[in-house]
């Protein structure tokens, strides 16, 4: 019940440590909470998959379903991402219509997803210019606790990697479920992963009262090879290219951490 | 998923084995999310309910706020990936009736006259459904008020009966709800015998109105002791451990 | 005349309690000459009255209490106070500025602004009106330092402990200032950082176990232990 508003002592207090290399809750400045993944967690949905990053917790559901291809790429599967900050998150979270923070959100994921080429679109043709499968990535906040971008990413990834769909055939223009499943095409493992500005330091994985105090905060995506597929730098204060050059270079160990929680090589 | 030849089997079994007057398995947790004042989650056969309570507190907009006693709000709603085909994110009109039906079966509980000026909300989210959400979102809803620490009468509890196959059964799941010949959900206050959501579709004569009646009310009484039990579990396990 | 349940059995809502001529004492309600439970929480039989201490709550204001709380907002004529209520709390200027306030040269900002934490006391509260804090009183005012902690509100007294024995062991073992808001916020000032988390750890403690018998033992010990641990480690 009470309002989301840090203290100002409290603000004081974690602006002072971040400047002295420590955190409120002793963490490193690079240093993720406790991730805990579930996958497979909504059995009757295609893929899905629960993460903890500390308190915070993000569900996915994948679905696939069949429809109309996008007319400029005929021949292409269809991705899309939606995101839904659903009130019981969060005191500040309203029900309606997705707005700024979640459409952010969810496009965030897209583009990590998409510009990695995670999901093998070309493989989820089945009439072209006619029929495609559609896959439906629902990002599900359940607790705001800081940091929605890199648990929802990662819950994401871990749905696609465990998404199945079903085996088909064509008779006379229709498509018949066959016996049988086989995965979904992935073929690319993006990893968000976001820094928050405080103190002119960089933190990796800001919890809520971090967010609360920092100017700025940006998000880099790598792929499996390391390489920067989507960046994107929000809040209102501003970076020096020496600190975004440096975030980079985190942002790639760090997602290399992440990725082997999701993917066994 | 098309319609199954019959939903009752030879020897009379369902068609996920159940007898006619069987719960499905059911399990609930109480206080699982940080943020919101009090919370629950359920799992009833393939249900996954999640439900969160905030509040009492200010009410916004203002000009909602009644000078006597809290208002209640309850917001119903489905996941996308809750159900077969991919369900649209924005309220159906379903909801939307849901969610006032669902108010109305948990306001009686709540004794909205201490907090005057105030809101109570409350979200329930279903995660994965298969028939007779409505009755575990009251469940699961009825626990979260409870676990954040706001007086009620007595808990909520809710469960459908219905018919199939000519047959009157107890708790249905999603096809015998789709192609049965009835669905009865009920809610009550079992300590104090009142039923506080009653709805019906389909086609039942009286008697067998009554039977299902009685049904739903043994159903519910049956998951209300596992409502308590819920609710304790967490003070249990602790004295438990502190004892040895 | 039939009570149903043991002494400090734990309690659910909607639980018949007793029956016959009973007074229905907190966290309990009448009906039909029946007393029921109301919350979550372990029933007492005292004479002929009957309670539930409540295991899950939230604060509701009674003056007098001490609280602590957050400026949410300032406006013309004073600053409004989250005190983790269902109500938002309000502090007049008048109430600080002891020679009246002068709206045109006092600026209220300077004074407290968003996000500055007070310790104030309830002066007056009813079912009509918000609760009205002051802070005109030695002990309460404005926080500069310390960490604050929640805890359900019920367990405040479980914390304080009998004629303020457990209070007064954890103050002494974590050499903390400790200042309990009966609104469940507890603030926790010590030299060292180290220090207040221990203290932070003995109270969270005692929130989940305050239902079990022993507790202050155990406390003791787990201090006394936690703080030979950090000893060796240091050496």
């Amino acid at each position: 019940m009470i309002s989301s508003i840090v203290s100002k002592v409290k603000q004081k207090r974690i602006a002072q440590l971040v400047a002295k290399g420590k955190r409120l809750d002793g963490r490193a400045l690079t240093e993720y909470r406790e991730i805990k993944i579930e996958p497979s967690i909504i059995e009757r949905a295609e893929g899905s998959a629960q993460v903890h990053i500390g308190k915070t917790q993000v569900l996915v559901g994948v679905k696939i379903e069949t429809g109309e291809p996008f007319s400029d790429i005929p021949d292409q599967g269809v991705l899309t991402v939606n995101a839904e900050l659903v009130p019981l998150a969060s005191p500040t979270f309203e029900p309606g219509p997705p707005n700024e923070d979640a459409i952010e959100l969810a496009r965030i994921v897209d583009r990590g997803i998409r510009e990695s080429k995670a999901i093998a679109l070309e493989e989820l043709c089945i009439q072209p210019g006619k029929k495609v499968f559609i896959v439906f990535v629902d990002v599900y906040v359940l607790n705001h606790d800081g940091n929605l971008i890199d648990a929802s990413a990662l819950a994401a990834l871990t749905a696609l990697v465990n998404t199945k769909m079903f085996n088909y055939e064509m008779k006379n223009d229709e498509i018949v479920k066959k016996p049988g499943y086989k995965p979904l095409p992935v073929r690319n493992y993006p990893v968000a992963v976001t820094f928050a500005k405080i103190n002119d330091k960089l933190v990796v994985d800001p919890w809520l009262e971090e967010e609360h105090v920092m100017d700025a905060r940006l998000t880099i995506t790598t792929d499996k090879d390391g390489k920067i597929c989507s960046i994107q730098k929000g809040g209102s204060g501003y970076f020096t290219t020496q600190q975004i050059l440096e975030a980079a270079k985190i942002a790639k160990e760090k997602a290399a951490e992440l990725r082997k929680l999701v993917v066994k090589t | 998923m098309s319609k199954p030849e019959k939903l009752l089997d030879k020897k009379g079994l369902r068609l996920d084995g159940r007898k006619l007057d069987e719960l499905r398995p059911i399990k609930m947790e109480v206080g699982i999310l940080a943020n919101a004042d009090g919370s629950a989650y359920l799992e009833q056969g393939r249900n996954k309910v999640l439900a969160a309570v905030y509040g009492p507190k200010e009410v916004h907009p203002k000009h909602l706020a009644l000078p006597d006693r809290a208002i209640l709000r309850c917001r119903y709603h489905m996941a996308p990936f809750s159900v077969e085909e991919r369900k649209s994110p924005a309220p159906s009109r379903r909801e939307i009736e849901l969610s006032k039906v669902i108010r109305d079966a948990l306001e009686p509980a709540v004794f909205l006259e201490y907090y005057p000026r105030t809101s109570i909300d409350i979200f329930i989210e279903i995660l994965q459904a298969d028939g007779g959400t409505r009755c575990a979102g009251i469940t699961t809803a009825a626990l979260a008020l409870a676990d954040a620490g706001i007086p009620m009468r007595d808990l909520v509890v809710a469960c459908a009966a219905g018919k199939a196959d000519g047959k009157l059964i107890l708790d249905l799941m999603d096809l015998e709800d789709k192609y049965g010949e009835a669905d009865v959900p009920l809610a009550m206050m079992p300590g104090i015998n009142a039923v506080t959501l009653l709805q019906m579709d389909g086609s039942l004569t009286l008697e067998e109105f009554e039977k299902a009646i009685e049904m739903a009310m043994e159903g519910c009484r049956k998951i209300y002791e596992v409502q308590k039990e819920a609710l304790k579990a967490k003070y249990v396990t602790v004295k438990e451990e502190t004892e040895e | 005349m039939p009570t149903f349940f043991e002494e400090k059995e734990l309690v659910t809502p909607g639980d018949l309690l007793a029956e016959g001529e009973y007074m229905a004492g907190e966290n309990t309600y009448r009906e039909n000459g029946k007393i029921f439970a109301a919350r979550i929480g372990l029933v007492e039989y005292e004479n002929r009255r009957v309670r539930v201490v409540a295991l899950r709550g939230f604060y509701v204001p009674r003056v007098g209490d001490t609280v602590i709380g957050i400026v949410v907002e300032v406006g013309f004529n004073g600053w409004e106070i989250d005190i983790n209520a269902p109500y938002v709390a309000t502090l007049r200027a008048s109430d600080v500025l002891e020679r009246g306030y002068r709206p045109q040269k006092d600026n209220l900002l300077s004074i407290l602004d968003i996000g500055d934490l007070i310790v104030a006391k309830i002066a007056s509260y009813d079912r009509g009106s918000n609760p009205r804090l002051t802070i005109n009183e030695p002990g309460l005012g404005k926080v500069s330092r310390g960490q604050l902690i929640k805890v359900t509100p019920t367990k405040i007294p479980r914390i304080i402990g009998r004629k303020g024995s457990m209070i007064s062991m954890i103050k002494r073992e974590t050499n903390c200032r400790i200042t309990l808001g009966q609104n469940g916020l507890i603030l926790i000032s010590g030299r060292k950082p180290e220090d207040e988390q221990l203290a932070i750890m003995a109270i969270l403690k005692i929130e989940e176990e305050s239902h079990t018998s022993g507790l202050t033992d155990r406390i003791t010990k787990m201090l006394k232990k936690e703080k030979e641990a950090r000893k060796n480690v240091q050496t």
